[in-house]
């Protein structure tokens, strides 16, 4: 039988422990992953004490207060605050979401938070995204069409409300860092995100190459890597479905 | 000094932002076959416009008549008469081109009945010079900036822009007073970036993070700003800070104006529609200085709602559920993620919140920077353009809408005019060392910093001094407090303690550097209030109530070295660009 083994530069050590110096009355454990490229370290895990009396309600208020406060050092993305522009994408017990919209009081026990499963890690917190980016491009995000003139395109209500689910996408990749299949197979399998975002385009009544689109995706690992886990629906932190989408593209080609 | 790794690029032109303003301007110098290059510090659709949500303002006529020199009066009264005209007029007759022109590049915009541009009611949008509301405001939902950001970057892409995404911009390369390009810290790994170019555009956005509650990004800290000011430029007009009107009590984050367009209203405690005493006409469709003022003075006179008595409520619960679910889908989704409130049911709580600066970078309509040397003259190599930019449109108060058409507006017309000033291929200027070296020891210096002030401490000092000595009501007392205390930070970072002295990735010297850059703003707009002695827009000052046109048509300029500023003025353009329309002179400002 085969054995696997981790490298042994991966395996996650207990890092440091800092107690609360406020001498609240009222103490969460928050123990986050921490790994700094510039020195020759394994990754291990910090725990912060953190005074919840004095701290807002979503987990990204937390992170703040531990790098406002406690360790200036600790390195994530952020930037709304509010949700729409998928900085702070991160797992937080175990499930993808934004810290931001995240409530902390809906997390119980000691919150661990970690960052996206099964990127290359950058530092601390904050995953390489580029493979996704790549993918995002390869799917060609814009309106093609041949009409030249100086009018808008008329599209009816029932076509744009096909649009409703999708472009509200904020590519966050809670999505598709919490799919198997794209842990299995993230370089040549687009992924529950970019296939959303390419059905957006298929779907939308304004566009002239919707067959050129679908041709495109119809490949054994771009498309057809999606098992229907639902992972990706589960994930979604604007509530979007690319399940559905997926499944959507699936019988468009099917009954072409 | 540590020694770092530098590697050099030459472009055409260098757009520094990747927001809406700076995406339109990169399509449009890669379509002219100039080599562009785009540097942001976070990927492009993480940018705030993507937080903007009523719509984009133009002239279309989709839902009833309409005409661009409408929507010019309004700006124009909006701006309480301190906007440029030439460039007002510029910029609402290319509205309704530009509007249909990023139709084409794929925003899925809401839909008439008869399939064409959904638009809205907004604040201070008027039919016929002021006389009765128009629905002028362009909607996909209340999603209308994260749809036009997310179009804009896969044009981009189409076009094949070089994007230089997690840079960090530390300061432009000047010689001889012109711009030769700009020096960014690459945060992935760790390198220094010399980029020369024969034009940098700045498009680095607002500085709403001077304050403490602001509807702004995190990442809205004016990094580009800071670097004209350390450049030797001015800024303009840096007193002029919009507070919405509503933002979501406690957390600050934006509830939609489009909120309002679609019948919401505003109630006190007493159950009162107020701005019905304020604004007899527009009522709650005011701009947004004056919807602002109104409810600041609701919670001085003691009819604010809560405990506090600190706030007061916005209603929505009237209007059809599907209408809401259709046109404002995610303010009810922030509502009850912020507020814990259902809005179908229950008003959301609101309070004037800091939300946009009008100040900036000056420029003409061309979105060339402008200084003065005696006259108003452009500094060679440099533009600016966005919310970063003072063009001057939205003078002393922005109207609603009106920030997402300035971004594709000008964005469009920098890049226009970058075709007419460079030829692809040109050859660049030599540029001394010194400029590189007086930029790398500002980074130095910050970076191994082992004082002992935090850079968050002295953050959270410059916020609140500006929060309460520059607020939505000013006087000589408040102001002269605030130029005194708002030095104290800028003085801390005599002792800064910065704990991580790594390259990638280093988070705590990013929020330093920006820190950095926002002290010497809050500085500069401190100083420019102080020195305002009117009343215009959204500047309040309790001791000169009234607007003093003899005085005071004229935009401040304000330099900063340290803590040292230096205040001048140049006066408001009173002409239009062409013969199209003429100019509007003040008038009293009554909605």
């Amino acid at each position: 039988m085969v054995q696997f083994n981790l490298p042994s530069n991966s395996k996650i050590k207990k890092g440091q422990y800092y107690k609360d110096k406020t001498g609240s009355k009222n103490i969460r454990k928050v123990n986050v992953y921490r790994w700094d490229p510039s020195k020759n370290e394994n990754p291990r895990i910090d725990t912060y004490e953190v005074d919840m009396d004095n701290c807002s309600s979503k987990v990204l208020d937390i992170l703040n207060k531990i790098k406002n406060e406690i360790d200036p050092s600790i390195a994530y993305r952020r930037s709304c605050a509010h949700g729409v522009c998928g900085s702070c994408a991160m797992n937080m017990n175990g499930k993808n979401g934004l810290a931001c919209t995240k409530s902390h009081s809906e997390l119980d026990g000691d919150i661990d938070i970690y960052p996206l499963p099964h990127l290359k890690v950058l530092k601390d917190l904050i995953g390489d995204l580029s493979t996704l980016y790549k993918q995002y491009e390869s799917v060609e995000p814009w309106l093609k069409t041949t009409k030249i003139n100086d009018k808008e395109n008329i599209q009816t209500k029932e076509d744009r409300a096909k649009l409703d689910g999708l472009y509200e996408c904020i590519m966050c990749a809670c999505c598709s860092t919490s799919c198997p299949s794209y842990w299995w197979n993230g370089e040549k399998y687009l992924g529950p995100a970019v296939l959303l975002q390419a059905y957006r385009w298929i779907i939308d009544s304004r566009d002239e190459d919707r067959k050129e689109r679908l041709k495109k995706v119809a490949d054994e690992l771009k498309l057809y890597r999606c098992h229907t886990i639902l992972n990706c629906t589960n994930a979604c932190p604007k509530g979007l479905n690319p399940a559905k989408a997926i499944a959507e593209i699936k019988k468009m080609l099917a009954t072409a | 000094m540590s020694s770092y790794k530098i590697i050099d690029h030459e472009y055409d032109v260098v757009v520094l932002g990747a927001g809406g303003s700076g995406l339109r301007a990169a399509v449009g110098l890669s379509e002219a076959g100039l080599k562009t290059a785009c540097v942001s510090k976070v990927f492009p659709t993480r940018s705030h416009t993507s937080a903007a949500q009523g719509g984009i303002s133009a002239a279309l006529g989709n839902m009833g008549e309409d005409d661009w020199r409408w929507h010019m009066y309004d700006t124009v009264k909006g701006a309480d008469w301190l906007g440029d005209q030439d460039s007002i007029e510029y910029l609402c007759k290319e509205a309704p081109a530009a509007v249909l022109e990023l139709e084409k590049y794929g925003v899925p915009f809401s839909r008439t009945e008869d399939g064409k541009i959904y638009q809205r009611p907004f604040g201070g949008m008027t039919k016929n010079y002021g006389n009765e509301t128009v629905q002028r405001t362009c909607a996909a939902a209340d999603r209308t900036g994260h749809a036009i950001l997310h179009t804009l970057y896969g044009q981009a892409l189409k076009h094949n822009t070089e994007f230089f995404i997690e840079y960090f911009a530390l300061d432009l390369i000047m010689k001889d007073g012109a711009c030769k390009g700009l020096i960014a810290w690459n945060l992935n790994d760790g390198t220094i970036h010399r980029f020369r170019s024969h034009i940098t555009i700045i498009a680095t956005g607002g500085y709403g993070k001077v304050y403490y509650s602001a509807t702004s990004a995190h990442t809205c800290t004016g990094d580009g700003n800071a670097m004209v000011l350390r450049a030797g430029l001015p800024l303009q007009d840096m007193e002029f800070v919009q507070f919405h009107p509503t933002g979501i009590y406690g957390h600050g984050t934006l509830i939609s104006e489009g909120v309002r367009g679609e019948g919401g209203y505003l109630v006190n405690s007493k159950g009162e529609r107020f701005m019905e005493r304020y604004a007899p006409k527009a009522k709650d469709l005011a701009s947004r200085d004056v919807v602002s003022r109104s409810i600041a003075v609701e919670i001085n006179e003691g009819r604010g709602i809560g405990k506090e008595q600190d706030h007061v409520h916005l209603h929505i619960d009237h209007l059809d559920p599907k209408v809401i679910e259709e046109r404002l889908p995610g303010i009810s989704e922030a509502s009850k993620l912020f507020a814990n409130v259902d809005v179908t049911k229950e008003p959301i709580p609101v309070v004037p919140t800091v939300h946009y600066n009008m100040g900036g970078i000056p420029t003409n309509y061309k979105a060339e920077v402008l200084t003065v040397n005696g006259s108003e003259k452009t500094v060679p190599g440099l533009m600016a353009i966005g919310e970063a930019a003072c063009v001057s449109v939205h003078g002393a108060n922005r109207l609603g809408s009106n920030s997402l058409i300035d971004l594709v507006v000008f964005g469009r017309a920098a890049a226009k005019r970058a075709a007419e000033l460079v030829k692809p291929g040109m050859k660049h200027d030599e540029i001394d060392k010194s400029e590189t070296d007086r930029c790398l020891d500002r980074f130095d210096k910050l970076r191994n910093s082992q004082g002992s002030n935090p850079t968050s401490e002295l953050r959270l000092s410059m916020q609140k001094t500006m929060q309460s000595k520059c607020a939505v009501f000013r006087s000589e007392k408040t102001l002269k407090e605030g130029v005194d205390e708002i030095r104290k930070p800028f003085e801390g970072m005599e002792s800064l303690s910065v704990k991580d002295k790594s390259l990638i990735f280093n988070t705590d010297l990013v929020e330093t550097l920006e820190f950095d850059n926002l002290i010497r703003q809050a500085i500069t707009t401190m100083d420019s209030a102080y020195h305002r002695k009117e009343s215009r827009g959204a500047h309040a000052r309790e001791d000169f109530p009234k607007r003093d046109d003899e005085n005071y048509m004229q935009h401040t300029l304000s330099w900063c070295n340290g803590s040292k500023t230096k205040i001048n003025y140049r006066p408001v353009h009173r002409s239009t660009l062409t013969n199209d329309v003429q100019y509007f002179p003040p008038q009293e400002r009554v909605y």
